[in-house]
């Protein structure tokens, strides 16, 4: 690189903010969206909260469903716009524009998951916050630094994973629009977006705990609701976050390195910029 | 005046015939056949046995509770609505923002109303057999008690082949909203999928809704539908809220809504596609 050039960390960064702006900007531009945004998952929560009713569950299980629903906005926001984003990309023409840029990829995957969590937090929250509202929702929190310590990690582990799945996904075609749709239910049942993991059975909780979101739910339904988690908990708050950021470590340096490994073999297949397959 | 000259019925057929076939394509051919099985029954079991859970990790008694099968059932035809409504509204958005090919459809000598009916074959098809799946899960794995022999065979076909026609209608309604949209177009289809699916009792009893969701559920075809086949599978439907209607009201009602709605969408559509030929619509990229 000649002597004009930026250093490697400011184009780095710069790389970073230049991709997480559309995604942050983009929630300005089209208010409504945010309105469907919160709108769906809402839907989704208000019908498993009336079956919970039907059923005479104990009221914190409608505070179960509401987390649930709220966590719903990060393993959609993962799939669609971390997995399936170069796909989308490939698709749109961009993709190879962002392998002449004379910048990290690494950090193109940064900028978009920064991006996403922040817009998707504002979805969240805003579903957590009606959710709450509307169904009286009373949680007790037991450990405020622990929940936002178990949040955070989770959402580090999680996004770790879409990195990892973006890079995995490149060498897609119109695969990578199916397996995303395939993702999202079983990963619905098998993390207990909607009912404690536990009543899976131990080991299948376990297994299904290499998705982020399946310990942090389950820490973070502990942490909230404890009297109700005590018979339900599937692993100690501890355990758990020892876990997330066990995960948080291996994700990301396996989208690194996997990003790497996929882009050459996907340039050994022609399949950078092949589109409408 | 109509946007092209009126198709004749064997331009009909032959559009519906043409656009399964190319739906099917479409829906299964972009991997191995055993994974696209995979893929059509994983997603709708896990979906049922999420309901499961719940019932297991609080009702009382479990799976035995007296609603679960009410619930399981509901839930099982439930894929229907978003395989066939999406589906066929969907094939708007494919065909004009991911292949690029909805003008080309307009310059061709074809029925675009049986086009698009004929792209939801594709999608029932996948959906019969997840449903099938899904009801054999339950009955094998979960003990969902549903005897061949004591299910009203006449009245669930006439019941689930209503409702499927009325599905399709509305799915078509929505393709002609999804012409003249350019921002919310992904939403509609989930969003009215969404909304169904809470008013119309599909995982629930209507009779625990608040009063006023309670009517806005009564007034959607999609209720009768439902109780129509629990009452043919099951020999009961769920609360006590439509338990005062016959079987032979309950198709009466099907009927006379799914022709309605036969209406509804062709006049909708029609009027549809002279506003998106009129504002240029009908080759819109927007690239969201």
């Amino acid at each position: 690189m000649s002597g004009g050039a930026p250093p490697r960390w400011t184009v780095f960064w710069r790389t970073v903010w230049g991709r997480a702006y559309p995604r942050v900007v983009g929630l300005q531009r089209e208010k409504s969206w945010l309105l469907f945004d919160v709108l769906l998952p809402l839907l989704q929560v208000t019908a498993f909260v009336y079956i919970y009713r039907a059923i005479q569950a104990p009221p914190e299980f409608t505070g179960f469903v509401v987390l649930g629903g709220a966590m719903t906005a990060y393993w959609l926001n993962v799939l669609w716009n971390m997995a399936s984003q170069f796909y989308w990309e490939k698709e749109t023409g961009n993709l190879e524009l962002f392998l002449i840029a004379p910048t990290s990829r690494m950090a193109i995957l940064l900028g978009m998951a920064l991006g996403g969590l922040v817009a998707t937090t504002v979805r969240a929250v805003a579903v957590l916050a009606l959710g709450t509202l509307i169904f009286g929702v009373t949680p007790t929190v037991a450990d405020w630094p622990q929940l936002v310590g178990v949040f955070v990690l989770t959402l580090v582990a999680l996004y770790g994973l879409g990195m990892l799945f973006s890079s995995l996904f490149l060498l897609f075609g119109r695969e990578a629009w199916h397996l995303a749709n395939l993702l999202q239910e079983p990963v619905f049942l098998l993390s207990g977006f909607y009912f404690p993991v536990k009543a899976l059975g131990v080991a299948v909780a376990l297994a299904a705990s290499v998705i982020p979101i399946t310990l942090g739910l389950d820490a973070m339904r502990q942490l909230l609701f404890p009297e109700m988690m005590a018979q339900l908990k599937l692993l100690p708050v501890g355990y758990e976050l020892v876990g997330l950021a066990v995960l948080s470590v291996v994700f990301l340096f396996a989208a690194h390195r996997a990003l790497r490994f996929m882009e050459r073999l996907a340039r050994r297949e022609g399949r950078l910029t092949l589109r409408g397959q | 005046m109509a946007l092209l000259p009126r198709a004749t019925a064997q331009e009909s057929w032959r559009s519906f015939k043409t656009a399964a076939w190319l739906g099917w394509q479409i829906e299964s051919n972009w991997t191995a056949p055993f994974l696209f099985a995979v893929y059509s029954i994983v997603k709708p079991v896990a979906g049922a046995l999420i309901l499961v859970f719940m019932y297991v990790v609080v009702a009382q008694g479990g799976l035995d509770h007296p609603l679960f099968p009410q619930i399981f059932v509901g839930n099982a035809f439930y894929i229907y609505v978003g395989g066939v409504l999406m589906g066929v509204s969907w094939a708007v958005i494919d065909d004009r923002e991911h292949y690029g090919m909805l003008k080309y459809l307009y310059a061709a000598p074809l029925d675009i109303y049986a086009y698009l009916l004929g792209r939801g074959v594709a999608k029932a098809i996948v959906s019969t057999i997840a449903v099938a799946v899904t009801l054999l899960f339950g009955a094998l794995a979960l003990g969902l008690k549903v005897s061949p022999a004591r299910v009203d065979w006449a009245f669930l076909l006439v019941a689930w082949a209503l409702g499927l026609l009325g599905l399709a209608f509305l799915g078509v309604l929505l393709g002609g909203v999804t012409l003249i949209t350019a921002r919310h177009n992904y939403y509609i289809g989930e969003a009215v999928a969404g909304a169904l699916y809470l008013l119309c009792g599909a995982v629930f009893p209507l009779d625990v809704l608040p009063k006023g969701l309670q009517l806005v559920g009564q007034a959607l075809p999609l209720t009768y539908w439902l109780e129509a086949l629990r009452r043919a599978l099951l020999g009961r439907g769920a609360g006590a809220l439509l338990a005062g209607l016959s079987d032979a009201q309950l198709l009466l009602i099907l009927a006379g809504s799914t022709l309605a709605l036969a209406l509804l969408s062709t006049a909708v559509y029609r009027r549809a596609e002279r506003l998106a030929k009129a504002r240029g619509l009908l080759d819109m990229q927007t690239m969201y």
